[in-house]
């Protein structure tokens, strides 16, 4: 890590700056509103909790103690403790850890195959524009929890297969984006200019187009994931998502249920990890929408 | 004469538009429906079936046939409506969806005028109040209700009022005790249970849906509120709202008879969209609330992998979905008169 590399020491030397001054006005931006900030805040809680899990949880998250069930929170178990003994607040803090995996892994995915779809879609219109739009309108046309309760029926319940529905029927929007996007950069000047030098299509689109539309795209990308997060705990507290004795938040709400009359613990802080961090994705996707308004960024 | 053409050819386009996303949804449920890991054969017949009896299967089901003729027989079937039994009730999954679906509508369109009937003021408050307090407020409101995990919500929603307060009935359409009471008409219990006069059952309908449909209902009204706000903000930046205070209107009456008056059209095609999207919260609340609806069925399907009846579920959904968006958009053409 000490050794970098000197080539791509240059290259960021000329793009860095640039993209550190836009972060830094963003950033700004998000602290001076409070509901951003709060929004930032328990996002970054979200990743040390995560990177950190084993020195956070006081008890390991997966040993079950069969004499100390259904404890209520205390000093030595924060939260308390479910049915099989174990620590709710340890599996919470590791359960971070796959609501990260989740939300990374998806925006892997989705990203690529959205800014493939929608970049392609826009640059050559024509037939190829309606066909892979119509395909997008397709997907579209399901509620996205349904579209991928149905895959993971197919592929078999799992938390994997869980990532894969989601991904599956989260590009979309993002393909729409892309379109919308390219759509506006496509007869730009240098773009005519990439074409008069004799580039072929796939390096405009890779090297002229993509650049341009990835901004919108990560915003987007961010909005979208409490979506994410909501779909995955409803997967997870339906049975389809992760299984057991993964500390995934939707089924550990799941499995608290049978107990919630007289243990209102189990159910009670899962849940509200999951409100916290949706709604932080939420709060820091207004503040960034705000943040980016076209309406005051019309220096690009 | 044109403008009629020109009509015509709108509804040609859209009619075309329609019957090509039919297609793909078709598609869809069949790849996924083929996808699946489980052998369908295997499902019929049992594990320990001879090997004749498997083959047989395998070729009443059509899967020695290449792709496309399959696709082909799929179509058939879903042109005639032959959607197969359930493997769990043994019944015609068709009748099985007939039988749940009314439940799952009263409890949506419960939901719904909950859902508008708060959001759209919420959202005109807020673009009145623009960056004040209210407007603050309107905004936190409906961020925690689209962030929010219906199932999670409905739990805590069942201890407290259910459990704690004693407000409200539990789980379930009605009370167990009245279960089998009432004459079946229409299997919309608020409706067969006004129609035969029992005011008990109705009473006691009410009282369990009335905690499920306003939380669905306000998870729909984050949505409409921002709709709702945005379109006023429109509305409210515009000259005619300023001639109309200039000569003497009130702010009420300006906020009201103006600006709102414009957006209805709008309003009214986003309700539309946002009852759509109830399908998807129902699926997850009427497992918590026990609600012997649309959503239960798919999901009781789902967990024995019955791919059949669940891909059924999901076309119709998808059938709802689409309806749904022409619905809107027929609204839009009929109540707009820039679209005449």
């Amino acid at each position: 890590m000490t050794q970098a590399p000197e080539p791509s020491l240059t290259t960021n030397r000329t793009r860095l700056p640039q993209g550190l001054v836009m972060l830094g006005n963003i950033l700004s931006v998000l602290a001076r509103t409070p509901t951003s900030l709060f929004g930032l805040v328990v996002i970054a809680l979200l990743v040390v909790m995560a990177a950190f899990a084993p020195l956070i949880a006081t008890h390991d998250p997966y040993i079950q103690n069969l004499a100390n069930t259904l404890q209520p929170p205390s000093m030595a178990h924060l939260f308390g403790t479910d049915e099989l003994g174990r620590d709710i607040f340890s599996r919470l803090v590791h359960g971070a850890r796959i609501t990260l995996t989740i939300i990374a892994l998806v925006s892997i995915v989705v990203g690529p195959i959205g800014l493939l779809f929608g970049t392609v879609a826009g640059y050559f219109g024509g037939k190829i524009d309606t066909v892979l739009m119509r395909i997008t309108d397709i997907f579209l046309s399901f509620p996205s929890l349904i579209l991928s309760l149905a895959f993971v029926a197919a592929l078999g319940p799992s938390l994997n297969n869980a990532i894969i529905a989601i991904a599956l029927t989260s590009w979309p929007p993002i393909a729409r984006l892309a379109r919308a996007e390219t759509l506006t950069f496509r007869s730009a000047d240098y773009v005519s200019a990439a074409r008069l030098q004799g580039a072929s299509s796939a390096r405009i689109i890779w090297t002229s187009i993509v650049p341009m539309c990835l901004p919108s795209v990560i915003i987007r990308l961010t909005l979208n994931m409490a979506t994410v997060i909501l779909t995955a705990a409803g997967l997870g507290f339906l049975g389809l998502g992760a299984q057991p004795p993964l500390p995934e938040w939707g089924a550990m709400i799941a499995t608290g249920r049978r107990y919630m009359i007289d243990s209102w613990w189990l159910v009670t802080f899962p849940g509200l990890a999951i409100l916290a961090v949706s709604l932080a994705f939420n709060l820091l996707g207004d503040g960034l929408r705000d943040a980016l308004d076209p309406k005051q960024m019309n220096r690009r | 004469m044109i403008e009629r053409k020109r009509y015509a050819s709108a509804f040609g386009n859209q009619a075309i538009s329609i019957l090509i996303t039919l297609f793909g949804l078709l598609v869809l449920t069949f790849v996924i429906g083929r996808v699946m890991p489980v052998d369908p054969v295997r499902a019929i017949v049992g594990e320990d079936a001879t090997r004749e009896v498997y083959e047989n299967v395998y070729r009443q089901l059509g899967l020695d046939r290449p792709i496309w003729q399959q696709f082909f027989f799929y179509l058939r079937d879903v042109v005639t409506l032959n959607f197969g039994n359930s493997i769990r009730t043994g019944q015609p999954v068709l009748n099985d969806i007939g039988r749940v679906l009314p439940a799952t509508i009263e409890l949506a369109t419960f939901a719904i005028i909950i859902g508008a009937g708060l959001g759209a003021p919420m959202g005109v408050v807020a673009a009145v109040n623009k960056d004040r307090w209210p407007d603050h407020l309107v905004r936190i409101l409906s961020l925690m209700g689209h962030s929010m995990p219906i199932f999670w919500t409905g739990m805590i929603a069942l201890l407290v009022f259910y459990a704690g307060l004693g407000w409200v009935g539990g789980s379930g359409r009605m009370s167990q005790f009245y279960i089998g009471m009432v004459p079946e008409r229409t299997n919309f219990l608020l409706i067969d249970s006004a129609l035969a006069g029992q005011w008990d059952v109705f009473r006691s309908a009410l009282n369990h849906i009335i905690l499920p449909a306003s939380l669905l209902g306000y998870s729909s009204a984050a949505y409409i509120t921002r709709m709702t706000r945005s379109f006023m903000l429109d509305q409210l930046n515009q000259e005619y709202i300023t001639t109309a205070r200039v000569k003497g209107l009130s702010r009420r009456q300006t906020i009201w008879r103006h600006a709102f008056s414009n957006i209805r059209v709008q309003l009214v095609t986003i309700v539309a969209l946002a009852y759509g999207s109830l399908l998807e919260g129902a699926v997850l609340i009427e497992t918590v609330f026990a609600w012997p609806g649309f959503g239960q069925y798919l999901t009781a399907n789902l967990l024995i992998g019955d791919m059949n009846a669940v891909m059924t579920c999901v076309l119709i959904v998808g059938l709802i979905f689409i309806s749904l968006n022409l619905l809107s958009d027929i609204l839009y053409r009929v109540f707009d008169p820039r679209t005449r």
